[in-house]
């Protein structure tokens, strides 16, 4: 019996020194991330120095299971730094009181962001978030070497767009190649198009008012981007597949159908990012000759051509000196311009040399992000998170045959 | 006496702690939050009932359970039974068997993947990458969006998955019970005339009953909870939720615990009957016994 007591004794003291200890050397993080694995090896190939420099160990959990988070956050173990693909998640994790603020780093971001960005990253009036990896969404790939071989030029409005389309559809080619599908979150790429249409057709004010919900989703001017959206989508020749392939199509896939000999389709709207996709796919392809992109074209010549894309925003979920020093080298320039220099990831940061960028292509996007004085975000990553899954659902409806008034009443009823 | 049932109090007592710690702890939580708002702080009413049994989207979700339910535990009994009582005729009966029983070793989630394969749309003008469109335009027609074509050919390609790793399972558990039947009972029927048509329904299905409703009730639980399959191959979209997969959604991506805790006790209430007949025949076997 003395013995055991003794054992017992020996087990709780060593136990209660190892975790002592195990606090005192508390110093690692937890990085989690709904990161594509190209953007996710730059950031990891970072850590590494940071690591060396600070002796805090980074643990990166990347995933693209947002229930993750979630549960994290039920369990009441989040992680340190997490990079969310939603700004409207950021509003409401702080409206939970979950996230610290950005006060202790805000010389340090307003001297390497432009306010568009810093206001992003405001919640209230206080600084929660940065943005990294940021991409341009109001974008139609194709291919000029295919341009010059079949006589077509860059539409510069959207009547022209409709109209090389046209061209493309009597020359027994098919325009467009439309891929939606994405899982769980299939119909995504739709939400961009109905987005970047709605700017151009009703404005960045009622573009605004649509994602804070003062206009109405049955509102003229939402059916009117549905509509221009259907135009294409819906019309069997237009494109690859029809409705059924944009459906079944998965968007990484999709613009491989620009490269196919001879090319499956000529025009392909999506965000900068893809550029990382299709070039892993055909690592041959030479920017600028073999894949190129023009803005889309204006619809209402007034409204012009708005900046319209996404990115992720870096916040924090504690705010011990390890974690704030994490936060201040994801921002800095130096550690952005390393992942910069990879293909399709593009930083905000002003302090990011231009020269980094491997290609003109890159180049040329990141510098109409950095300095836009407008810029509006994905309107499905602000909107609530059911509301913007739900937009994503009325895309896969409208485009699967659903009368439109009927998706849009529904996504109404959705709040 | 008294002494007797305490010390047998105390021996459940582990048990009966493990359980309502983990099972009515739970269970009771979830019925208070479905009563609650999107937080589960705030009283809401009957309103997370209203929706389900009003939304359009729910709707569609119960009236797919009902479709899986139905089909998917008539087929997976049905094709079990019969390949039970077919195959013990034939000298290739284990790799038979083998075959069928084989998809119950992988994943759900495996065979959604699997499948998807099987079921890719490429558009007519290039080739297939998918199996079943690489035989269907094989044999010169138009490929067809097996997942897409809303309501039926997509349900139906959703629930064969289904079909597929499960009537393996069926099959073992009755071909134990059918080799349990005296072969001297069949042999004497079909010496006194019957046809094996009369053999199989008079003297096979009744012997074989009660194994026959265990199995389906085994096949209804399961098939109630569907969601694996639907999660990975369509996410409920284009007219193929089911309710589990929109309860996984209302919880994890809307982060509505009112919603999601509402699904979880009607789907909790639909398998009680389903409990109550198989504990009730569980306890008419005992008493044979």
């Amino acid at each position: 019996m003395r013995r055991l007591a003794i054992g017992l004794l020996i087990g709780l003291v060593s136990l209660t020194l190892a975790f002592t200890v195990g606090w005192a050397q508390q110093r690692s993080l937890v990085l989690q991330g709904e990161m594509a694995d190209q953007e996710a090896a730059a950031i990891e190939a970072t850590l590494a120095s940071f690591e060396a420099a600070t002796g805090i160990k980074v643990e990166t959990v990347w995933t693209r299971d947002p229930a993750l988070l979630t549960t994290r956050i039920e369990a009441g173990n989040p992680p340190d730094v997490v990079l969310l693909p939603k700004p409207g998640q950021m509003v409401s994790l702080v409206g939970d009181g979950l996230l610290a603020d950005l006060t202790f780093m805000k010389s340090q971001l307003e001297a390497d962001y432009g306010q568009a960005w810093l206001d992003m990253g405001t919640v209230n009036g206080t600084l929660y978030g940065f943005y990294i990896a940021v991409s341009n969404k109001s974008m139609v790939w194709y291919s000029p070497a295919q341009f010059a071989a079949n006589g077509y030029s860059v539409p510069t409005t959207w009547a022209e767009m409709i109209a090389l389309s046209d061209q493309i559809v009597a020359d027994g080619g098919v325009p467009w190649a439309v891929g939606l599908e994405s899982g769980p979150a299939t119909g995504w790429p739709g939400t961009d198009w109905i987005e970047d249409i709605m700017l151009r057709t009703a404005g960045a004010d009622v573009y605004d008012q649509w994602v804070a919900h003062t206009i109405a989703w049955t509102d003229p001017l939402v059916k009117t981007a549905f509509e221009y959206f259907g135009d294409i989508v819906l019309n069997s020749s237009y494109v690859f597949g029809g409705a059924t392939g944009a459906l079944t199509t998965n968007f990484g896939d999709s613009p491989n159908d620009l490269f196919s000999d001879p090319p499956n389709a000529y025009l392909h709207h999506q965000a900068s990012f893809i550029e990382g996709f299709f070039t892993e796919d055909f690592p041959d392809l030479v920017p600028g000759t073999d894949y190129d992109w023009f803005v889309t074209p204006p619809i209402d010549e007034t409204l012009g051509t708005p900046a319209f894309g996404g990115g992720n925003v870096v916040v924090a979920f504690s705010d011990t000196p390890e974690t704030q020093a994490l936060m201040r080298y994801l921002a800095s320039a130096s550690v952005q311009e390393v992942w910069a220099a990879r293909v399709g990831f593009i930083s905000a940061n002003k302090g990011v040399n231009p020269n980094v960028y491997p290609s003109d292509i890159v180049r040329a996007i990141a510098g109409s992000l950095v300095n836009a004085s407008a810029f509006r975000f994905d309107a499905s990553d602000l909107m609530p998170e059911d509301i913007g899954a739900a937009f994503w659902q009325g895309v896969v409806d409208y485009v699967g045959g659903e009368d439109l008034d009927t998706v849009l009443a529904e996504l109404e009823a959705a709040y | 006496m008294g002494k007797r049932s305490f010390s047998h109090w105390l021996y459940v007592a582990p048990a009966l702690l493990i359980l309502a710690f983990f099972l009515v702890y739970p269970a009771v939580h979830t019925i208070v939050l479905s009563f609650g708002d999107k937080t589960g702080e705030v009283f809401g009413g009957l309103s997370n009932y209203r929706f389900i049994f009003t939304n359009r989207g729910m709707q569609i979700a119960l009236r797919n359970n009902l479709l899986w339910v139905v089909v998917f535990t008539a087929v997976t009994v049905g094709l079990g039974l019969a390949m039970a009582v077919l195959l013990d005729r034939v000298k290739y009966e284990r790799v038979a068997k083998a075959i069928i029983f084989l998809p119950m070793a992988i994943s759900f989630v495996g065979s959604g993947i699997i499948w998807k394969f099987i079921y890719a749309f490429r558009p007519a003008s290039v080739g297939q990458i998918g199996l079943l469109n690489a035989i269907v335009v094989g044999l010169g027609g138009e490929p067809i969006g097996w997942l897409i074509e809303r309501p039926w050919i997509n349900n139906f390609a959703l629930i064969f998955v289904g079909i597929w790793i499960w009537t393996g399972f069926c099959m073992v558990v009755l071909s134990a019970t059918y080799k349990g039947i005296p072969k001297s009972l069949l042999e004497s029927a079909r010496l006194d005339g019957a046809n094996e048509w009369q053999v199989f329904w008079r003297i096979t299905f009744p012997l074989m009953r009660s194994t026959i409703a265990v199995a389906a009730t085994m096949m209804l639980i399961t098939v109630l909870k569907i969601f694996d399959i639907v999660y990975v191959m369509t996410n409920g979209n284009f007219g193929t939720e089911v309710i589990a997969n929109r309860m996984y959604k209302e919880m994890f991506q809307f982060k509505n615990f009112g919603r999601a805790s509402a699904i979880a006790v009607v789907l909790l209430l639909a398998i009680i009957p389903v409990m109550l007949f198989n504990l009730k025949r569980f306890r008419e076997q005992e008493a044979v016994r």
